[in-house]
């Protein structure tokens, strides 16, 4: 199975793919693409706790797109069970600022340092997944939008907002990788 | 309302994010780094297919069960803070955990479990959000 895919999936066949998403979801049902608004609707069914927020019909409003995101919940199992990436072939100039960085083993998905339980309660560990996990649901849910909503739907539908926030995500992640990565692993 | 073709389309999206690499965290450095083409690649041709593809759908005058043409809904700019602030305090926790939201999810289904940690921190961090809404500028 693995022989049908080269890894990566060449960018000009998963890119097109991608963008493809935006007109299905809109021809299935006149639905937006947008992954982190499931973030709100998990909060509204769990713990709306009066917030004004989460006094949204999250059933009405995200109940497709929860079903959109257990779908690609299992087709990344699908994917890496048929056909896992044993090694990301990252550039050599990557993999020397990385080394740089003291990472040395640069085999799997995330490095095994820093995305491991037993690195959870490490301060790399805790910044990289607990602070970094948190910075991606505040930040999305502030900017109402991530990646697929701003970066790929709404800079496709030429929407000045999400020109602003697409800013705003390399401002944030050329920050990190510059400036707080450094200081987090030397 | 059938949630089936969505849930089959998700599993597509799923699918594509982890065999194009989409999900790992070196693939994001090396876009942060500007040391690959391959982000780029994948983003820059997401926007131009689905650009292409809203031009379609509004020449052809296509419309919904009730009559609503198909369309994104423009967002307020505002004063653009939120998109701003908002945009890069995201882009802060993307360069971290090396995932945006969907491959955030993925990457729990694909071999580092440990990552359900980071979307329940995700979770704490939007509804931190929702409790501090009225007081941020937007």
């Amino acid at each position: 199975m693995s022989q049908l895919f080269t890894h990566p999936l060449p960018w000009y066949v998963a890119g097109p793919l991608i963008g493809l998403v935006v007109p299905a979801l809109l021809l299935i049902g006149n639905k937006p693409f947008g992954i982190s608004s499931n973030f709100r609707h998990v909060c509204a069914a769990l713990a709306p706790c009066g917030i004004e927020f989460f006094r949204h019909d999250w059933k009405q409003l995200g109940a497709w797109n929860l079903a959109f995101l257990s779908g690609l919940f299992l087709g990344a199992i699908a994917a890496w069970q048929l056909a896992p990436s044993a090694h990301i072939a990252i550039s050599s100039g990557t993999v020397a600022a990385l080394h740089h960085l003291g990472l040395t083993d640069l085999s799997g998905l995330a490095p095994h340092e820093v995305f491991a339980w037993s690195s959870l309660l490490t301060v790399k560990g805790f910044i990289a997944i607990i602070v970094g996990g948190f910075l991606v649901g505040f930040g999305t849910a502030y900017a109402g939008g991530c990646t697929s909503g701003h970066a790929i739907a709404g800079l496709a539908d030429l929407q000045p907002a999400s020109l602003l926030a697409v800013c705003g995500f390399f401002a944030g992640g050329l920050t990190t990788t510059y400036v707080l990565l450094p200081i987090l692993f030397r | 309302m059938s949630l089936l073709p969505y849930f089959v389309l998700g599993g597509a999206f799923g699918f594509v994010l982890v065999e194009a690499e989409v999900v790992s965290w070196f693939r994001i450095q090396e876009m942060f780094r500007f040391e690959s083409f391959h982000m780029y690649g994948i983003i820059g041709t997401a926007v131009v297919t689905a650009a292409l593809s809203l031009v379609a759908i509004g020449r052809l005058g296509v419309r919904d069960a009730a009559g609503q043409p198909l369309a994104l809904q423009p967002k307020k700019v505002g004063s653009g803070v939120r998109y701003l602030a908002g945009g890069t305090i995201f882009g802060l926790g993307w360069a971290l955990t090396g995932a945006c939201p969907g491959p955030l999810i993925a990457l729990v289904g694909s071999g580092v479990s440990v990552m359900l940690v980071a979307v329940l921190s995700a979770l704490a961090g939007t509804w931190t959000y929702g409790l501090l809404r009225p007081r941020l500028p937007h």
